[in-house]
């Protein structure tokens, strides 16, 4: 009996060993509990695409549906508003819209597939408050150019979402996947467009 | 009979043992002065909280369906529902001002040093809890104020580099704060941050009672009842605090009953609107006790480094054990410049809480960026203030 030795290395090994296979046990049974804090399939589902007739839009006015729980605003821009986009840039913090905030289709100066038409997703970039709609020139001061203001922090965007410099929104208010059904009928939430059967609106 | 029965217990549980070395035997300074009322205080507010919270939680429904209504059956239907959700709301508010003050005790009297460090940091993880639970807690009314608060909040996660928008997502449950978020919310509020509270609430005190309580005079004393400095917690220090808890329950229910939302500084007017996801109110600001932090957040012009300085104010709490180098605990015995430091800090904190109240105006945001700056040069530059400012001699003993 006295002779029994404790084998050091063995212990450590097997001790190791446990809290390893443990360790990994415990991280695995883990993992659906934390995966079932992610939206759940009916969550995903309320996200489908919705279908919005733009025929009683007038220009200048706005248009706010709910995509995905949040507020996605469709504008009719006057030619002066389109006309206007141009003249600011300077001001801007990402001009040429090259955080990749919108869909390629949208990625050029009116950010937009038709310039009449602005749609855009309205949460604001810093903190998710959704923005107000200050489209009349000079409203919020003598170089205002007209567009969006958030109430929360004070972030401002310009008339085609993008942010102005000097403000916490960080970059341009993000354009969602979207593509015309007909001239006044629009599809939010997806760009595959049925009737064209390509890609790109 | 009566006295088989408590044997029978004797034998079996350390009834006397407990009984003594947390009351009648565990020995304290004799010189405690108000400051020290706050630590029961706090104790007390988290059992009226946790006792209105679940006669609220018969009655609350959590879904974004029906959550604003089921607070105003409460309001107006459930017998003394106003009552008791008044005492749970108001409660709240008069939580943070005892918690408030009890830290700020500890910056006061050094309370934080050697050998007090853990006492601290486990304090610390308090509030930070405390701030979840509260956070979490306000969603609940599901108005707009709640709503649009949480959604900023959650949203603070998403400026976190790679994984933010992914982490913003899988906290809120859906693409925007909805039903999903407004139920877990309600989880967490009701048993997992309770539960962890309690938790905490007793390492707390059990590190407390080992390294035994500072005092005003901040010296170190011998735990020893001949020794004349120190008195057991019971039967002194439980009438003192009963007869503070008295003081402070009158001033709870006068603001309950005749001022429970206190001009919209305890219960915001927004929030009794309901939530609208499509609409941001002209004006949002979260609670009084939360708007230091948002002052700063709003007083830096980038989303990254706004989050980053939010975070690192509380952060820094968790260091101040080792930032001060004074070899005096009490501020009766700092030199004039920890004197200074902390009215800068105490004046930095209750004007970034005012301007967190109030909108931006380019004027407030210069102040709220000196404050920020006040707030954390109080910190940053305590090593060397402390080390270089002359301290005067500590007595002896308590008198």
């Amino acid at each position: 009996m006295s002779t029994h030795k404790i084998d050091e290395q063995r212990r450590k090994f097997l001790v190791t060993a446990t809290t390893v296979v443990g360790g990994v046990g415990v991280l695995a049974a883990s993992l659906p509990f934390a995966t079932s804090l992610l939206p759940s399939a009916k969550a995903e589902a309320a996200a489908a695409p919705v279908e919005v007739d733009l025929s009683h839009l007038q220009p200048g006015q706005m248009l706010t549906v709910e995509w995905q729980g949040k507020p996605v605003w469709i504008i009719y821009r006057t030619k002066a508003m389109i006309e206007g986009l141009h003249k600011h840039e300077n001001e801007l913090r990402d001009p040429e819209s090259r955080v990749d905030q919108q869909p390629e289709y949208a990625h050029n100066e009116h950010r937009s597939i038709n310039p009449d038409y602005l749609v855009l997703i309205g949460i604001c970039t810093h903190l998710g408050c959704s923005p107000k709609y200050v489209p009349t020139v000079h409203e919020l001061g003598s170089n205002w150019p007209g567009g969006f203001y958030c109430p929360c922090h004070g972030s401002t965007f310009d008339l085609a979402g993008r942010v102005f410099k000097g403000v916490p929104a960080p970059i341009n208010l993000a354009v969602p996947p979207y593509t015309f059904l007909a001239e006044k009928r629009i599809l939010i939430g997806t760009d595959w467009n049925p009737g064209q059967g390509t890609r790109d609106g | 009979m009566a006295n088989k029965l408590v044997n029978w217990f004797k034998q079996r549980f350390p009834i006397e043992k407990t009984y003594q070395e947390n009351l009648t035997r565990y020995y304290l300074p004799k010189n405690f002065n108000f400051w020290y009322l706050l630590g029961s205080l706090a104790l007390v507010m988290l059992g009226l909280q946790l006792f209105t919270g679940i006669f609220l939680s018969m009655y609350y429904t959590p879904t974004a369906k029906e959550a604003f209504a089921s607070v105003e059956f409460i309001m107006r239907d459930v017998n003394y529902g106003w009552l008791i959700r008044y005492l749970h709301s108001t409660g709240a508010s008069f939580f943070f001002i005892v918690i408030y003050l009890h830290m700020f005790r500890s910056l006061l009297y050094g309370s934080h040093k050697r050998p007090r460090e853990l006492v601290w940091l486990l304090g610390m993880l308090l509030y930070l809890v405390l701030l979840a639970e509260a956070f979490m807690g306000y969603l609940l009314p599901w108005g707009q104020m709640s709503y649009w608060g949480a959604q900023v909040i959650t949203s603070l996660f998403s400026a976190i580099p790679v994984i933010g928008p992914k982490l913003t997502l899988w906290m809120r449950g859906d693409y925007m704060v909805a039903d999903a978020t407004l139920h877990r919310f309600f989880a967490l509020h009701i048993i997992a941050v309770p539960l962890i509270m309690i938790f905490l609430v007793r390492l707390h005190i059990k590190a407390l009672h080992y390294v035994g309580a500072n005092n005003p005079l901040g010296i170190d004393i011998t735990i020893n009842s001949k020794d004349n400095q120190t008195i057991p917690f019971h039967p002194y220090y439980t009438l003192k605090d009963l007869w503070g808890l008295a003081i402070f329950l009158l001033i709870f229910t006068l603001i309950v009953f005749f001022a429970p939302e206190f001009g919209g500084y305890f219960l915001e007017p927004t929030n009794f609107i309901p939530a609208d996801p499509l609409q941001t109110p002209a004006h949002i600001a979260p609670i009084w006790y939360m708007t230091p932090f948002y002052a700063m957040l709003r007083a830096v012009p980038d989303k990254l480094w706004g989050v980053m300085t939010m975070a690192a104010a509380i952060a820094i709490l968790f260091v101040l054990p080792w930032l001060d180098r004074s070899p005096v605990r009490s501020i009766r015995y700092r030199g004039w410049m920890s004197k200074m430091a902390l009215f800068i800090f105490s004046l930095s904190f209750l004007g970034l809480g005012y301007l967190g109240l109030t909108e931006v105006t380019p004027w407030r945001t210069l102040l709220a960026r000196v404050f920020t700056m006040g707030y954390f040069a109080f910190f940053l530059l305590m090593p060397f203030y402390t080390a270089l400012e002359k301290s005067k001699p500590l007595p002896e003993r308590i008198a």
